[in-house]
């Protein structure tokens, strides 16, 4: 398509900024539009992905289950208020046969009400995304966190 | 051990038994420490492991019994041990992975080396860099080896014991939990499916308490009763049991969704209006063909969940008095369909770190501790169902498992005055 492996791998980078900035800001009711309607979203841990399991801690199988998701959390789950940012880096991209196979650090801060900030997770992004007009929709992310356990309690997507 | 010094001559229960609980219970770490002592290092059965997570002779894992490291192993012979993970030399963890697989385990730091039984087989320069002395010659190598605890292997499950005069398992279970935990461990192979952990500031018992209290389920997760999965209208079977144990069941039915009008009026929570897009996370297949949803505890380290097609360990750590690791593992069976393996996936969203029908637990559990170690001298009240009132419950709304933890603890700890 005449873009060069620096211009997918920036244009991925502002996607995955978009993806980032969508959550941060609360909008989880935004954030299905980042999937195909096809696609597989799992947090999982790196304890089970590392031997192959297939457990994961939220495992969404195709964008009805992403939307109900978003839908939970707004309107039955009882949580503290927070506020997280996810802190995205180390973009990775490369593009065979259409298939563009992606993927990037994540940190994610989380502050709560009366205590410090703290690291709620780190990991990374295991990517497929699709072209959709100008920009992309995710065909496939794993987010693969590296903590040995959550902090307390994982209620926003990552 | 008996609570005869300090703790117990200090702190005094309050009036009431066990229909009232001291916070202090919760925020002090002596306390904490005695407790291990009773319950984790004493006369229990800690659930330690699946025997499907050491699959092959000469293999290897890590656990805890309380806050300290174990190892299960499986030998040549493919007897399964429990072993610390603690170096008889200098106290260094003999196993730094969380699984591996050989003959024998040495530690990093001077390569003592044990067996997968936890015999001392070898120590480097045993004789000594001749011409100079090595360690005496009455030195023993059967006299150092790691700490072995008692074992129990039961249809997958291991579990083991400190105490070499706790009752047998079967025993120290009771019958009516055994017939829960054969219901869905009765032998068939078991298919590992993955873990997630969590930390909760919390101690231990909250937690204990949390998965025991059906009354704050039927109100706290609406998740749940808004789609019928645990409701207080539905018919319970909610039974203390001997040595700390507890079982719960219920019966679902598509149909308990519709609330009666009196008991939706009660539960403010229910969203009758929310709906979900893919509804076979809230829709199990009836795979044990009882229709029940059903969950154990065996104190003092699991509890075991049959929720639908979930089929979950949470495995309860205690790391300080105000800091537990809950460790989930979630399994099936070798010869689950295809189809039972993604709704056991799907319905892997309920419950975890991020389940939809348990994520309120920890954040609950973390500001009642926080809000106990500001205010260590005030006491709850249990007395749903009864101030005295020790029975089996028909029915979600009651405390009688938590009354009758408590009259056990207080009991097992020498609070109920009756040890000397």
């Amino acid at each position: 398509m005449g873009q060069s492996k620096s211009q997918l791998r920036a244009a991925v980078r502002d996607f995955y900024e978009d993806y980032a900035a969508t959550l941060d800001a609360d909008r989880v009711e935004a954030w299905p539009a980042f999937f195909t309607e096809d696609a597989l979203y799992q947090v999982i841990s790196r304890e089970s992905h590392s031997q192959g399991l297939t457990h994961a801690t939220i495992y969404c199988n195709g964008i009805r289950m992403i939307r109900d998701r978003g839908a939970a959390i707004r309107q039955t789950a009882v949580f503290e208020q927070r506020v997280i940012r996810h802190f995205i880096s180390n973009v990775q991209v490369s593009e065979e046969n259409g298939e563009i196979r992606g993927g990037a650090n994540f940190l994610l801060i989380e502050s709560l009400y009366d205590r410090e900030p703290q690291v709620l997770m780190v990991g990374e992004y295991i990517d497929v995304l699709v072209r959709d007009g100008d920009g992309f929709k995710l065909k496939q992310r794993s987010a693969v966190y590296d903590n040995y356990r959550v902090r307390t309690t994982l209620v926003l997507p990552v | 051990m008996t609570l005869s010094n300090s703790i117990a001559d200090e702190r005094v229960w309050p009036e009431l038994g066990a229909c009232r609980v001291p916070s202090w219970v919760y925020t002090d770490q002596e306390l904490f420490e005695r407790e291990m002592e009773k319950f984790h290092y004493g006369k229990t059965w800690n659930f330690v492991g699946l025997e499907c997570e050491i699959p092959e002779p000469n293999s290897y894992r890590r656990s805890f019994v309380g806050p300290r490291s174990v190892i299960i192993t499986r030998d040549e012979q493919g007897e399964v041990h429990v072993v610390e993970n603690r170096c008889a030399h200098r106290g260094a963890p003999v196993c730094w992975k969380q699984s591996g697989k050989g003959k024998d385990l040495t530690c990093p730091y001077h390569e003592w080396t044990y067996d997968l039984s936890g015999n001392l087989q070898g120590v480097p320069f045993l004789r000594g860099a001749k011409p100079h002395p090595g360690m005496p010659r009455d030195f023993n190598k059967a006299d150092h080896g790691l700490r072995k605890l008692k074992t129990h292997v039961h249809n997958g499950t291991i579990w083991a014991s400190y105490s070499e005069d706790v009752q047998p398992f079967e025993d120290y279970v009771g019958p009516e939990i055994l017939r829960f935990i054969n219901r869905v461990f009765p032998g068939r192979e078991i298919r590992l499916l993955g873990y997630s952990r969590q930390h909760i500031p919390g101690n231990w018992k909250l937690y204990f308490e949390n998965s025991r209290d059906p009354y704050h389920a039927t109100l706290l997760h609406s998740f749940f009763t808004t789609f019928g999965l645990y409701r207080a209208d539905a018919k319970f079977c909610v039974t203390p049991q001997p040595n700390g144990h507890e079982y719960i069941y219920s019966h679902f039915t598509s149909n308990t969704r519709e609330a009666s009008a009196d008991m939706a009026a009660e539960m403010k929570n229910i969203k009758s209006s929310f709906t979900l897009e893919d509804m076979s996370v809230v829709t199990p297949v009836d795979e044990f063909k009882d229709g029940l949803i059903s969950s154990l505890q065996v104190f003092p380290s699991i509890f075991i969940q049959q929720h639908g097609n979930i089929l979950a360990l949470r495995h309860i750590l205690p790391k300080s008095a105000g800091g537990t690791e809950l460790a989930w593992t979630y399994f099936g069976y070798a010869d689950d369909t295809e189809e039972m393996k993604q709704l056991r996936l799907k319905q892997g969203n309920l419950v975890g770190p991020a389940g939809y029908v348990s994520l309120e637990d920890s954040e609950v559990l973390t500001q009642v501790q926080r809000t106990l170690t500001s205010a260590p001298d005030t006491v709850q009240v249990i007395e749903m169902g009864g101030r005295d009132n020790f029975e089996p419950s028909e029915t979600a709304i009651t405390e009688t498992l938590l009354r009758s933890f408590w009259k056990f603890y207080r009991s097992e700890m020498g609070f109920d005055g009756a040890a000397a």
